[in-house]
């Protein structure tokens, strides 16, 4: 295992709030899980506790974005897309204040503490939220991008999946990622495979080993789920004719979701195969475990992508 | 402090035509609540024509107060208010509700100048409020944050969220003012949700609590020109006793004009008796 993605993320909060002084942090007392305790401890007055109160949380984040502040708002993926979805969508999404909602532990990440804190409708609760930016990185470089971007740069609101741990980086320190625009990792036109999050991490892994069995499949990151990469999807879908989506969340509503809707938008007939939580509840487990389980992980996607062509 | 007996007159005539005006659209278009605009109709006339910041002029100024109806559902009071201020035409009150409109039937900031906050979904809005008073620190800029509740809304348990967080973080800046109407949409607010030690719960939370005649301008000048003085590092919270529906015999003490349109027989009778 590589850095953890959230320990990245606590890191580039604190060093780019030192920079911008309109940034805060709020958390729902969870901070050494988000790690908004970095910059509790060294920025203090720009970090505000609430106590077990996300939608109350989220609320407060939107009176600061009225106020031209940039409030990054912190609590479980899970609790982001059911406890906060009103204020999300009713004051956040509404008005276009520039809150950051971000989703700590998304996906399975959340491992031993069982189904009811694994985060597998988040994406799908925050694409249906008119105007609202949704993201998941993948990797470290990607994740201090992110807060870079949603500081200096993106201006409306957005939601930020966060992976609880990490792989190994799969982007050089510097890359350049835009919104929108998914990053392709391997070229192959046997098949494509879409993920996000840290199942790109597999993906390209799994890429790897059907290259030495003669297989060739291109890899995209599907960093962000909204806007949506339609272009490519579709040109991968005429290049292959065979798709294999990837995530780390029920395959309702979620990347799978999104393809099947460009392509059928799109008029593009192809072969697709949606890994993920297939519409039902998980349970406790090492993360590692569940991702084999729940059939995400390497071999299934090997095996989707033999089963495709 | 108090405020000089000409003004509060002045006030007090400018609520009357409030009233007329705000039950002429509702009547005019056969929708929108019509009972809370009455109740809060004294608190959002004194907050905009007299003790907050806030002008057209200054709608972009980071150091203006802010005012958040955050019973959302009494947009027409607010909306008469902001026309009052300049932030859009008289002539544009007519509109409330219509396809193509800026006047929402809740209130939305993207949409219509002058509205601080989107809000509707009730229990959110003191949160923002402590949002914004927080900000207003951080930026030292000294302004003050004016939140409009109703007394149904406090059932929401979000309420009491934002009422733990404000002592927190000791935002004395914000004042929130209950229009305690004590009627809900189904029925009376003791039957439907009884809210019991009202005072004392707001003391509990650690607030500054105040209770008057939310009816009466020189009382709530009053209450808020003390908790603007206040300056001890805890939030305020004026417990106004309103009268859903008041100023029409008939709307008075009941849940039946809610959100209930006004027919032509109950318009006129209504004109009549705020012509006195």
């Amino acid at each position: 295992m590589g850095k953890a993605l959230r320990d990245v993320y606590g890191e580039s909060l604190l060093r780019y709030a030192k920079e911008h002084e309109n940034v805060v942090a709020l958390d729902a007392d969870l901070a050494n899980c988000s790690k908004t305790c970095l910059m509790g401890k060294e920025l203090p007055e720009r970090m505000f506790d609430v106590g077990i109160a996300e939608n109350h949380m989220i609320a407060m984040g939107a009176g600061f974005a009225s106020c031209g502040m940039i409030p990054f708002v912190n609590t479980f993926a899970t609790l982001a897309s059911s406890m906060c979805a009103l204020s999300a969508k009713a004051l956040i999404g509404y008005s276009r204040l520039n809150v950051r909602i971000m989703g700590a532990n998304n996906g399975l990440s959340g491992g031993y503490d069982g189904a009811t804190h694994h985060a597998l409708d988040d994406m799908s609760v925050m694409r249906g939220i008119p105007g609202m930016l949704v993201m998941s990185p993948s990797d470290g470089v990607m994740t201090d991008w992110m807060v870079r971007t949603l500081i200096e740069e993106y201006q409306g609101p957005a939601y930020v999946g966060v992976p609880r741990n990490g792989y190994e980086n799969l982007y050089e320190e510097g890359e350049s990622f835009e919104i929108g625009k998914a990053k392709q990792l391997t070229q192959g036109t046997d098949a494509a495979v879409f993920a996000y999050g840290l199942s790109v991490f597999r993906a390209r892994k799994a890429a790897e080993e059907l290259a030495a069995q003669g297989i060739r499949v291109s890899v995209y990151d599907m960093f962000t789920l909204k806007p949506f990469d339609r272009e490519t999807v579709l040109r991968a879908a005429r290049e292959t004719g065979a798709i294999v989506t990837v995530e780390e969340h029920s395959v309702v509503g979620g990347l799978g979701t999104a393809v099947l809707e460009t392509l059928a938008e799109g008029g593009v007939q192809t072969c697709v195969r949606r890994l993920g939580i297939q519409d039902c509840y998980t349970h406790s487990g090492a993360y590692e475990e569940l991702v084999t389980e729940f059939g995400i992980g390497v071999p299934a996607i090997v095996s989707a992508v033999k089963e495709l062509i | 402090m108090r405020l000089r007996e000409e003004r509060v007159k002045e006030l007090e005539e400018l609520c009357r035509q409030f009233r007329k005006d705000v039950l002429t659209v509702l009547h005019e278009v056969q929708t929108g609540h019509a009972g809370g605009s009455l109740s809060e109709c004294e608190i959002l006339t004194l907050l905009y024509m007299e003790c907050a910041n806030i002008s057209k002029e200054n709608q972009e100024a980071a150091d203006r107060d802010r005012i958040v109806l955050s019973k959302g559902h009494g947009a027409p009071m607010l909306y008469r208010c902001l026309a009052e201020k300049g932030f859009f035409p008289k002539e544009e009150l007519s509109t409330l509700r219509q396809p193509g409109s800026r006047l929402q039937g809740h209130p939305c900031s993207q949409k219509t100048p002058g509205v601080e906050l989107s809000t509707g979904p009730l229990g959110i809005g003191l949160s923002a409020s402590v949002g914004m008073a927080c900000a207003n620190r951080l930026q030292g800029n000294g302004a003050y944050v004016y939140t409009v509740l109703g007394d149904g809304e406090l059932n929401e348990g979000t309420v009491w969220e934002a009422a733990m967080s404000a002592a927190k973080f000791h935002c004395d800046h914000l004042i929130a003012i209950v229009d305690w109407n004590k009627v809900q949409l189904d029925g009376k607010a003791e039957d439907i949700m009884p809210m019991h030690h009202m005072e004392e719960r707001w003391k509990a939370f650690g607030w500054n609590v105040w209770r008057c005649n939310g009816h009466s301008i020189a009382e709530l000048y009053e209450a808020i020109c003390e908790a603007k003085d206040r300056k001890n590092g805890k939030p305020n919270v004026i417990l106004a006793d309103t009268v859903k529906g008041k100023g029409v015999s008939f709307m008075e003490g009941t849940n039946a004009y809610h959100g209930k349109a006004i027919s032509d027989e109950e318009y006129a009778k209504a004109m009549k008796e705020l012509e006195v």
